[in-house]
């Protein structure tokens, strides 16, 4: 009986032979890192040398109070506006880029449509395409003369300078609704705040050239998510629906009460996956804008990289993307959260339930 | 009965066509969106400098000049191009090996610790590959591969999701296949090599496309990984045209003449291997 033990000890050595060149490329370049990395975010190492020298000075969580406390000043403000920009990005980008993803998947799955594959290709060609040279193109398609303005002056409009304005999206709608002059904000909320912004600041909506990013993203990011909710719906059994309708349910009803619980799980994953993405928006950034007009496109992922590589402030940097971290996660914990079955969840009760009751039971004859 | 039911079919019929003819218009619409800024991308990079500027709606150029593309061979463009190449060969060639050998070990092989590895796994794919450019760069300087050409390849040789995808094909390949060659005595390894993986084909393709088009698209980490000019990928040095040498004048041509060519390979693989991309393409998403 000895060959199934040496076959099992020669599996066992060939698993971890298979598992190891992968575990040792993740170890490396993944777990150590992080590590290291929260070490410097406790330091004020300045890049030269290692960081575990021993003239390296321990500054405790220095880092991460100069990022929210009082005497952060100038790196406090820099992180908050990173913040705020991109709060206002992701608030944008999830919704618009998980609705227009499903809808052109709605209106390619339907029935007797013809060139589908086209159209499908059309759609998901960007997904593919490097962001550094979507984001040259979308620089010539927004400069100052360029095609958008050139198109906007055709039919009588006279187009923003994109890459240049720095204005907010809200302080432009009150201003246009009358609510506030935008060049004289009203004092209530200009001359307080909270972590070194002021109200204002803080309510200004992403800024115009934000929102060519926020543009670029949507329409290149939403051609995977469209492949997503085609598969799912793809799924669904056209009985269903076919039944739905018989039983008088109008097209909007068939939508609401059969087509939208179906997708409840592939929303789940692009929502996810919008939600992890968006947060660290970087290429576009550092192609594009390096964080201006005023500061107005500055993301905490592109900040934590100038502050590393272009003012070598390696320990504030390293907190600011631990900073980050624990948003996408909070964030992504948060929408689970809202997303979680409440069926299930009665059910998986009540199936606890019976068990705790038929235990008692067993529990009670064999006394 | 019979008029009514007569009536009601072309109204049915009716309102299917309408639906149709709304569907296709917005399609169109979307797919113009879609397609015209690539078509201004090749248009305006056999322009001239002022032609662009002036016409930048007009679809065709004129003068018609390849100017653009002469100047971008001026620049370091050629030694990216190179680079790009070298580092995204050996990226998927090792990606592919590796990621099928792990997710092989974790479909197939019974192994302690198996279990756990996996979970390890799933893990790292849930952090966020941003907040790592500092954490790896730090490891690349302590281990003195910093400004090297392992520092661009090493890093990405192995991809989290791509262990996922190929274990996921693995457990789908009946085990019987494999038994019969193991009763005839070929080891784990040969029967991975020569029985399996043949059997792989279309989740090979497919991680192929994955690791070709994400490390010929990759931008931080060459970022990060190096300063020295002579490695600059593709990514790194356009994208530093525009803030750098080229950024300063109004030199839409020679930029999208980059954009184009850099373009054109994700483009034919995209375009030859598609139906393996649109099936599978969503397993890998992981793009902001």
């Amino acid at each position: 009986m000895s060959r199934p033990r040496s076959i099992r000890r020669g599996q066992a050595l060939a698993g971890w032979t298979f598992v190891s060149p992968t575990l040792v490329v993740l170890g490396l370049f993944l777990a150590v890192p992080v590590l290291m990395a929260l070490w410097v975010s406790f330091t004020d190492w300045n890049g030269r040398g290692s960081p575990f020298a021993s003239g390296i000075g321990f500054v405790g969580a220095d880092n991460y109070r100069e990022l929210v406390g009082e005497q952060g000043g100038l790196t406090r403000s820099d992180f908050m506006t990173s913040l705020r920009n991109n709060f206002f990005y992701v608030l944008l980008v999830v919704p618009l880029q998980t609705a227009f993803a499903l809808f052109l998947a709605l209106v390619l799955n339907q029935r007797m449509l013809r060139a589908v594959g086209f159209f499908r290709t059309a759609f998901y060609f960007p997904s593919v395409v490097s962001s550094v040279a979507i984001s040259l193109v979308f620089l010539f398609l927004f400069s100052g003369g360029g095609v958008v303005n050139s198109m906007l002056d055709a039919i009588g409009v006279d187009g923003p300078t994109w890459f240049n304005d720095s204005r907010g999206l809200l302080h432009l709608v009150g201003d246009g609704l009358g609510l506030w002059n935008a060049s004289d904000p009203p004092g209530a909320l200009a001359d307080n705040g909270v972590l070194g912004l002021s109200w204002w600041a803080w309510l200004s909506g992403p800024s115009v050239a934000l929102s060519v990013i926020i543009m670029l993203v949507i329409w290149t990011t939403a051609g995977t998510f469209m492949l997503m909710f085609l598969a799912a719906l793809q799924d669904l059994p056209l009985e269903v629906e076919e039944a739905a309708r018989i039983d008088g349910a109008g097209r909007w009803g068939v939508f609401r009460n059969v087509t939208l619980p179906h997708l409840k799980p592939t929303m789940l994953l692009v929502t996810t996956l919008g939600l992890i993405g968006t947060w660290q928006v970087f290429d576009q950034v550092y192609v594009m804008t390096q964080g201006g007009p005023g500061k107005s496109t500055l993301t905490p992922a592109y900040l934590s990289y100038a502050y590393a590589f272009e003012n070598q402030k390696w320990g504030i940097a390293a907190a600011m993307a631990f900073v980050l971290f624990l948003i996408i996660f909070a964030m992504t914990s948060f929408q689970r959260f809202l997303f979680r079955d409440k069926d299930a969840i009665a059910t998986k009760r009540a199936a606890k339930r019976t068990k705790r009751d038929r235990a008692r039971v067993t529990a009670g004859g064999a006394a | 009965m019979s008029t009514s039911s007569s009536n009601a079919k072309p109204m049915v019929r009716d309102r299917t066509a309408l639906w149709l003819f709304l569907a296709y218009a917005v399609l169109l619409f979307f797919a113009f969106i879609y397609l015209y800024p690539f078509v201004v991308q090749v248009t305006t990079s056999f322009k001239t400098n002022s032609d662009a500027v002036a016409n930048p709606l007009s679809p065709t150029a004129d003068p018609f000049t390849l100017s653009a593309f002469q100047r971008l061979f001026d620049t370091d463009f050629p030694l990216w191009a190179v680079n790009s190449v070298i580092v995204t060969v050996l990226v998927t060639v090792g990606r592919v090996f590796l990621c099928s050998l792990a997710g092989y070990a974790l479909a197939r092989i019974k192994f302690r610790g198996r279990g756990a590895v996996f979970t390890a796994l799933l893990a790292v794919m849930a952090v966020p590959g941003v907040i790592l450019l500092i954490p790896k760069f730090l490891v690349l300087n302590y281990l003195g591969i910093y400004n090297t050409y392992p520092a661009l390849v090493l890093p990405l040789l192995v991809d989290a999701a791509g262990v996922f995808i190929m274990k996921q094909f693995f457990e789908t390949i009946p085990e019987s296949v494999e038994e019969a060659a193991r009763i005839d005595g070929a080891s784990t390894f040969r029967i991975f090599w020569s029985v399996v993986l043949p059997m792989a084909r279309p989740a090979l393709i497919l991680l192929t496309i994955l690791s070709f088009q994400g490390s010929w698209n990759e931008l931080p980490h060459f970022l990060i990984a190096s300063q020295d000019p002579d490695l600059f990928t593709l990514t790194k040095g356009v994208g530093t045209l525009t803030s750098g040498q080229l950024g300063s004048g109004q030199q839409y041509p020679i930029s999208m003449a980059a954009a184009l060519l850099m373009t054109i390979p994700v483009a034919i693989v995209f375009f030859v291997f598609q139906k393996y991309l649109v099936r599978g393409g969503t397993a890998g998403a992981e793009k902001g």
